[in-house]
């Protein structure tokens, strides 16, 4: 399989306040890629601009997903062609089964021409799949019982998060910092099911602070956010670098993104999702 | 008799005056009592206001459109059903018993035979008020009085037919009890509804009204009464699914004896207005009451809900909650009072309320209150009424789901809370399909 993600000069206001400023990114299918930089320097923002997020307005640029141009999509259009976001903070659905929205959620995503009110996976199936997914993921089966999110610990939803995307299987993923918050067990938890899921499956973009997230699920690819803009491109050794000494080199060699990035985390905090 | 801008176009001395009356009476063959509280009651009828609007349970309503002389009411013989009337609550269902009205006039009855030997009564209030006369004039109007309102003034003189259901002492009725009132486009629906459990006694009754088409326009004024004796148990079900041009106004009372459990579960989701006056009377110690209710709006439907869980004696277990959502410029009003009256010591109220609106211009009002004459009691009371959220909108959206079928879901999510409260499937299936059904495509 060969897929593109290609992202190009895109900008994203969020109440009209310019966040990023002409991010350029390029993600094929089954690389890994790791998303680093200071808070608000507009890592999340990129996340929730690819999934599709109302709030994020696209002023300039495009995010295209092989020869389907994503910026034109509502957002389940996006997960239906292929993308997928782990949120730092997904919210709950009280009244709602995870395994009742799970199975609606890939009975979409695997038919992206499924109209309202035809058939889902048959129950039997999904159940099995849905099973033999979380005895994988090492997720207790009473979940899938419990209603989406709700009353869930920091870990638990991060772990639901991972299960959605073992489901849903997506072209391209992004997760936003899925190990932050957890506990050095769930950490390396965590990271072990992103890469058994998603490693060579996917293309991922990982955005995180963490070296374990990263032991586990080597990037091809760092970049570097300052500002709204991608300022610097490495190898796992980059990750390394700041994961070690910070980013004071990252903000002395970018005086004008470090500028910006300085003015964004003045201003109000974006919405996170 | 003074008149307000809000009823002085509402009477009317042709279809709903004495000569209609007369001719009732006249056509009906009614024991001597009921006649005399006919006539009683058409006395009260023509005595009395119409509600005014400076009343609490009325100040939200809005009836200035309502006009009896479009209105007449059925006192000819029956009809047929009139054809494409929705029957919701039977999908699944193995019936001991059913009942069928169309515009207040019973036009079936049918019940086990094994549970007629048993002495369980079940079919037409007319019918039963002359072969069981003494026990429906023991019950009939025992819990709603005709001074309640001029509406049950007029309800109770003018009332058509309706259902009875008795169930002897120590009778357990297994198979639920169905009763469907249909009414056909303009007409009227006055029926009564008299359930009747003695001490031991259980049931379970469905009670479904539904117009044959979506506007169908009608008007219902109707009463429900459940006398429930020591240790019965009742769970009633009450979908009104009427037109969306129909006017709605309805006494419901029980009375839940010692020991004796009642659960009432309400879903209304038609009428383009309804005043429906709820009170539930816990009477002996033990009593324990749930009431569910389940309201879901659209276009300019208006629904108002006035509730009372009224604890009469000690050790009452109380327990409301009603939950609406709201589509379009609809409106819904719930006032929800616990009362607990002196002496009524160690009592467990509980209500809530919950309202979600799906568009701007929907209005839901909700007026949690409570009146509390004894010292050892627990009362809680609460209420939510926010709009959909985005956020929950987008994350599902993200996973998939269309805008609508988000929606959708999250409107079936904040009802589960009072479908894991049902405890029978087959209505919790219906009501969730009817829900389904009635969320609009948002764009």
């Amino acid at each position: 399989m060969s897929h593109i993600l290609r992202i190009e000069n895109l900008h994203v206001s969020v109440n009209d306040k310019p966040i990023l400023r002409g991010v350029n990114l390029v993600i094929k299918f089954g690389e890994t890629h790791a998303l680093m930089g200071p808070n608000g320097s507009g890592k999340s923002t990129l996340g929730l601009a690819i999934a599709g997020h109302p709030n994020y307005q696209i002023t300039q640029g495009s995010i295209m997903l092989d020869d389907a141009n994503l910026t034109q999509m509502q957002a389940d259009e996006r997960s239906r062609a292929g993308v997928f976001m782990a949120f730092q903070r997904p919210v709950a659905i009280p009244g709602v089964k995870t395994a009742d929205f799970l199975r609606h959620a890939a009975t979409n995503v695997r038919r992206p021409d499924r109209k309202e009110g035809q058939d889902l996976i048959p129950m039997r199936e999904f159940r099995k799949e849905l099973k033999a997914k979380m005895e994988q993921l090492k997720i207790d089966p009473d979940f899938a019982r419990r209603y989406v999110n709700d009353g869930f610990s920091g870990g638990e939803m991060k772990r639901a998060e991972i299960l959605t995307m073992a489901m849903l299987s997506p072209k391209f993923a992004i997760l936003d910092e899925t190990d932050s918050g957890l506990d050095a067990d769930a950490v390396r938890l965590a990271s072990a099911s992103i890469a058994e899921i998603g490693r060579d499956k996917m293309g991922l973009l990982i955005i995180t602070h963490h070296d374990k997230l990263l032991e586990h699920n080597p990037p091809q690819f760092t970049h570097v956010m300052l500002g709204g803009r991608i300022v610097e491109t490495g190898g796992a050794e980059l990750a390394r670098e700041l994961h070690d000494q910070g980013y004071d080199r990252i903000r002395k060699s970018y005086p004008d993104a470090e500028a910006a990035n300085q003015q964004m985390i003045g201003k109000e905090e974006p919405l996170a999702v | 008799m003074t008149t307000s801008a809000m009823t002085d176009k509402l009477d009317s001395t042709e279809t709903f005056g004495q000569p209609a009356f007369d001719r009732l009476l006249e056509k009906r063959i009614d024991p001597t009592w009921l006649t005399a509280k006919r006539k009683e009651a058409w006395e009260t009828y023509q005595s009395i206001d119409w509600p005014n609007p400076r009343d609490e349970n009325w100040m939200r309503s809005d009836i200035r459109g309502l006009r009896l002389s479009n209105f007449a009411p059925n006192i000819d013989e029956s009809v047929e059903i009139p054809e494409g009337t929705p029957v919701r609550l039977l999908e699944g269902v193995d019936v001991s018993a059913s009942v069928r009205s169309v515009n207040g006039m019973v036009v079936s009855e049918s019940l086990d035979e094994a549970l007629g030997a048993q002495g369980v009564i079940v079919g037409s209030l007319s019918r039963c008020a002359r072969d069981h006369s003494a026990l429906v004039e023991r019950y009939l109007h025992s819990l709603i009085s005709p001074k309640s309102d001029r509406f049950a003034a007029l309800q109770a003189a003018m009332w058509s037919d309706g259902y009875f259901i008795y169930v002897p002492r120590n009778v357990r009725v297994e198979k639920p009890i169905h009763l469907h009132a249909a009414m056909a486009d303009g007409q009227v629906d006055l029926s009564h509804t008299l359930i009747v459990l003695e001490s031991g006694a259980e049931a379970t009754v469905l009670f479904e009204s539904s117009s044959p088409d979506l506007d169908a326009k009608g008007l219902h004024c109707g009463g429900i009464e459940l006398i429930q004796h020591g240790n019965s148990h009742l769970r009633f079900v009450n979908l009104q699914d009427w037109g969306k041009g129909t006017w709605h106004f309805a006494h419901q009372r029980a009375s839940v004896g010692r020991d004796a459990q009642l659960q009432w579960t309400v879903a209304a989701m038609g009428a383009k207005f309804a005043q429906v006056d709820q009170r539930v009377e816990l009477v002996e110690p033990g009593a324990r009451s749930q009431v569910n209710g389940v309201l879901f709006t659209q276009d300019r439907q208006h629904l108002v809900y006035n509730t009372l869980q009224h604890h009469k004696a000690p050790h009452c277990i109380s327990d409301f909650l009603y939950k609406s959502v709201l589509q379009d410029r609809s409106r819904t009003v719930w006032r929800g009072m616990i009362k607990v009256s002196e002496g009524a010591q160690k009592t467990d109220g509980y209500q809530r309320n919950d309202n979600l609106m799906l568009s701007d211009s929907a209005r839901a009002d909700s007026i949690p209150g409570l009146e509390i004459n004894a010292d050892d009691v627990r009362c809680t009371h609460g209420s939510t009424s926010g709009r959909v959220d985005e956020e929950l909108i987008f994350y599902a959206q993200s996973r998939g789901f269309t805008r609508s079928e988000a929606i959708r879901m999250i409107v079936t999510g904040f009802f589960q809370q009072i479908f894991d409260r049902i405890t029978i499937q087959s209505v919790r299936e219906a009501l969730g399909a009817a829900i389904a059904r009635q969320v609009r495509q948002y764009e």
